[in-house]
C-alpha cells in the first residue's frame, strides 16, 4: 500500500492535491469557532450555494478560471446577507434561506439550459461535492488558492485579538472604541473566500462541515479560545490529509471522505472530552 | 467641569422616543442610581451613554479629560457567553482592546494592568478557568475585571447583581462600593431600588417621573416615596 502512496505521491496533481487540501482545511478551521459561537454557522451554508450559482454562471460563460467570478459573487452576497441580518426587515436566517436555495435554484437553470458538456449531472455532482476537482486544478488554480489561503492565515493571526474581543461581546467591544461593525464584515469577507477555496476540496454542499466539525470537536477538549482555534486547525488539517489519501488509495470521492473523517474525529473527541471530565486548560 | 454632562437628551429607537429630557451631571467619585419601570429606557440611556446607539436629541458631554471609549462597560450577559471557551486571563485581557488601537497585539503593560484587575477582583486563582464553568458571581468579577482594563475613571454597570443570590450579591455589591471608595465613578442600572438608596450618593430614577439629585432628596421627593413604596408593596 504505501508502495502506491510513494508512486501517487510523484503525480504532480497528487502533490497539488495535498498542498491545497491542506492550506483550505487550515484556513476553513480557524474562523470555525467565531461562526459557531455567533451564531453564523448557516451564513456559511447559505455563501456556499451563493458560490454554487456562481460557479454556474462561470461555466455558463465558458470563463477559463471559475474563481474570478466566483469571489466577488460570494464577497458581495455575504456583505449583504450581513447587512440584512443587523437592520432586520427579513430577519436573517430568513434572508440566508432565500439566497441560499434560489442562487441554488438559478445556478441548476443555467446549467442545465446553457449546458456546454455532454455530462451535465457530472459537473453538477463535481460542484455539489467536489468529487474529482481537488486533483484536477491546474497550475495557476494551485498557485492562486496558495495566496488566497496565506492572506485568510495572515489576516487572521493579525486580527486574532480583535476577532475573539468581537466574538465574545459585541457591545463590550464597541464602547471600547473598536470598530465591530467593520470586523464583522471582514469576518464575513474571509468566510466568503474559505468557501469560494473549499469549493475545491469538498464541493458546495459539504463546506460547513469543513468549517464547523473542527471546531466542535476542538471546543469538546479545550477552553480557552487559542487552544481551541490551534486544536481545531490541527485536527482540520490531519482530517484533510488523512481523507485525501484514504481516498486516493481507495478510490472514494474526496470531499465526502474528509468530512466523513471529520465526523469521526468529533466522535472521538466527545467520547474524550467525556472521560477526561474535568480536565482543564 | 464634570466627568459627564448629559443635556436635554432624548432617547429611541427610530425616531419613536421612550424617554426625553434628560438632563444630569456626573462628576468625579460619584455613585449614580439609575432606577425606573421596566421599559422606561434605562439600558437606553445606558447604550447611548456609551456611544452604541445616537440619541435623538440633546447632548452628551465628557470632561476631565475623560475620553468616549474610556468608559469601562459591565453588560448584562448574552447567550452567545454560556457557551463560549475562553479563559478568563483572555477574556479580561481583551478589555485593554481599546488602547491598542490598530495595534495588533496586547504589549507588556496591558498584560499587566490586566493581571493587576484579576488580582483587585480576587480572581487571579481563576486565571486559566474556562468562563462557562465558572459560578455567577465570578462570572461577574472576570466581565468587572475586564471593565476596569478598559477604564480607570469610570464604570457603567447594566444590573450587576441579576441572577446572583443574596449572599454573592452582598458580596458584589460590596466590590462595587470598595471600587467607588477607590476613586472610580460609578454608574450603575438597578431593579433593586433598596441597594441603590442604600449605596447610590446620587440618584436618575426615569420613566414617569423624572428625578436627578442626592440620594437624601429623592428620599423626600414624590417620585422617590411613590417608588419606593410601590417597589416594597410588590415585593410583599
Amino acid at each position: 500500500m504505501l508502495e502506491k502512496l510513494g508512486l501517487y505521491m510523484q503525480y504532480p496533481f497528487v502533490q497539488y492535491a495535498l498542498i491545497v487540501g491542506v492550506l483550505i482545511a487550515l484556513c476553513s478551521s480557524l474562523l470555525g469557532v467565531t461562526l459557531v459561537l455567533k451564531r453564523f454557522s448557516f451564513i456559511g451554508d447559505g455563501l456556499s450555494h451563493v458560490a454554487f450559482g456562481g460557479m454556474a454562471v462561470a461555466a455558463v460563460l465558458n470563463m477559463t478560471n471559475e474563481m474570478l467570478l466566483m469571489m466577488p459573487v460570494t464577497i458581495i452576497s455575504a456583505i449583504l446577507l450581513l447587512r440584512t441580518g443587523q437592520n432586520a426587515k427579513i430577519k436573517g436566517d430568513a434572508a440566508i434561506a432565500m439566497i441560499s436555495v434560489g442562487a441554488l435554484a438559478f445556478g441548476y437553470l443555467l446549467m442545465n439550459i446553457f449546458s456546454t458538456s455532454s455530462n451535465l449531472s457530472g459537473d453538477v455532482c463535481t460542484t455539489l461535492f467536489g468529487s474529482t476537482s481537488i486533483l484536477t486544478l491546474t497550475e495557476k488554480e494551485v498557485w492562486l488558492s496558495i495566496i488566497m489561503s496565506l492572506a485568510v492565515v495572515i489576516i487572521f493571526i493579525f486580527f486574532y485579538n480583535k476577532i475573539f474581543a468581537v466574538t465574545f461581546d459585541e457591545d463590550f467591544s464597541k464602547a471600547a472604541g473598536t470598530n465591530a461593525n467593520s470586523y464583522n464584515l471582514l469576518i464575513a469577507v474571509v468566510i466568503a473566500v474559505i468557501i469560494v477555496l473549499a469549493m475545491n476540496l469538498v464541493g458546495s454542499l459539504l463546506i460547513s462541515a469543513l468549517v464547523i466539525f473542527p471546531a466542535l470537536s476542538a471546543m469538546r477538549l479545550f477552553r480557552s479560545f487559542r487552544a481551541v482555534t490551534v486544536c481545531s486547525a490541527v485536527l482540520s488539517v490531519i482530517c484533510a490529509l488523512s481523507g485525501i489519501i484514504v481516498s486516493i488509495l481507495a478510490g472514494t470521492p474526496v470531499g465526502s471522505t474528509i468530512v466523513a473523517v471529520d465526523v469521526a474525529a468529533f466522535a472521538v473527541c466527545c467520547l474524550a472530552g467525556k472521560m477526561a471530565g474535568g480536565m482543564h486548560r | 467641569m464634570a466627568l459627564l454632562t448629559v443635556q436635554n437628551l432624548s432617547l429611541g429607537y427610530d425616531s419613536h422616543a421612550i424617554a426625553e429630557n434628560l438632563s444630569f451631571t456626573v462628576n468625579s467619585g460619584d455613585y449614580l442610581c439609575i432606577v425606573g419601570e421596566n421599559g422606561s429606557g434605562k439600558t437606553t440611556l445606558m447604550k447611548t451613554l456609551l456611544n452604541l446607539q445616537e440619541p435623538l436629541d440633546g447632548q452628551i458631554l465628557t470632561g476631565e479629560g475623560l475620553k468616549k471609549n474610556e468608559i469601562g462597560y459591565l453588560p448584562q450577559q448574552t447567550i452567545v457567553q454560556k457557551d463560549f471557551p475562553a479563559s478568563v486571563r483572555e477574556i479580561v485581557l481583551s478589555g485593554c482592546q481599546g488602547r491598542c488601537g490598530m495595534r495588533p497585539f496586547y504589549n507588556k503593560a496591558e498584560k499587566k494592568l490586566a493581571e493587576e484587575n484579576m488580582e483587585k477582583m480576587g480572581i487571579s486563582g481563576l486565571r486559566e478557568r474556562c468562563y462557562r464553568e465558572l459560578s455567577g458571581g465570578q462570572q461577574q468579577r472576570v466581565l468587572l475585571a475586564r471593565a476596569l482594563c478598559a477604564t480607570g475613571k469610570i464604570l457603567l454597570l447594566d444590573e450587576p447583581v441579576s441572577g446572583l443570590d443574596p449572599k454573592v450579591t452582598a458580596e458584589m455589591y460590596a466590590l462595587i462600593e470598595g471600587l467607588n471608595r477607590g476613586g472610580i465613578t460609578i454608574i450603575m442600572i438597578s431593579h433593586d431600588i433598596e441597594a441603590a438608596v442604600r449605596y447610590a450618593s446620587h440618584i436618575l430614577h426615569i420613566g414617569d417621573a423624572l428625578f436627578f439629585g442626592t440620594k437624601d432628596e429623592y428620599l423626600q421627593s414624590t417620585a422617590g416615596r411613590l417608588f419606593l413604596m410601590q417597589q416594597k408593596g410588590g415585593e410583599a
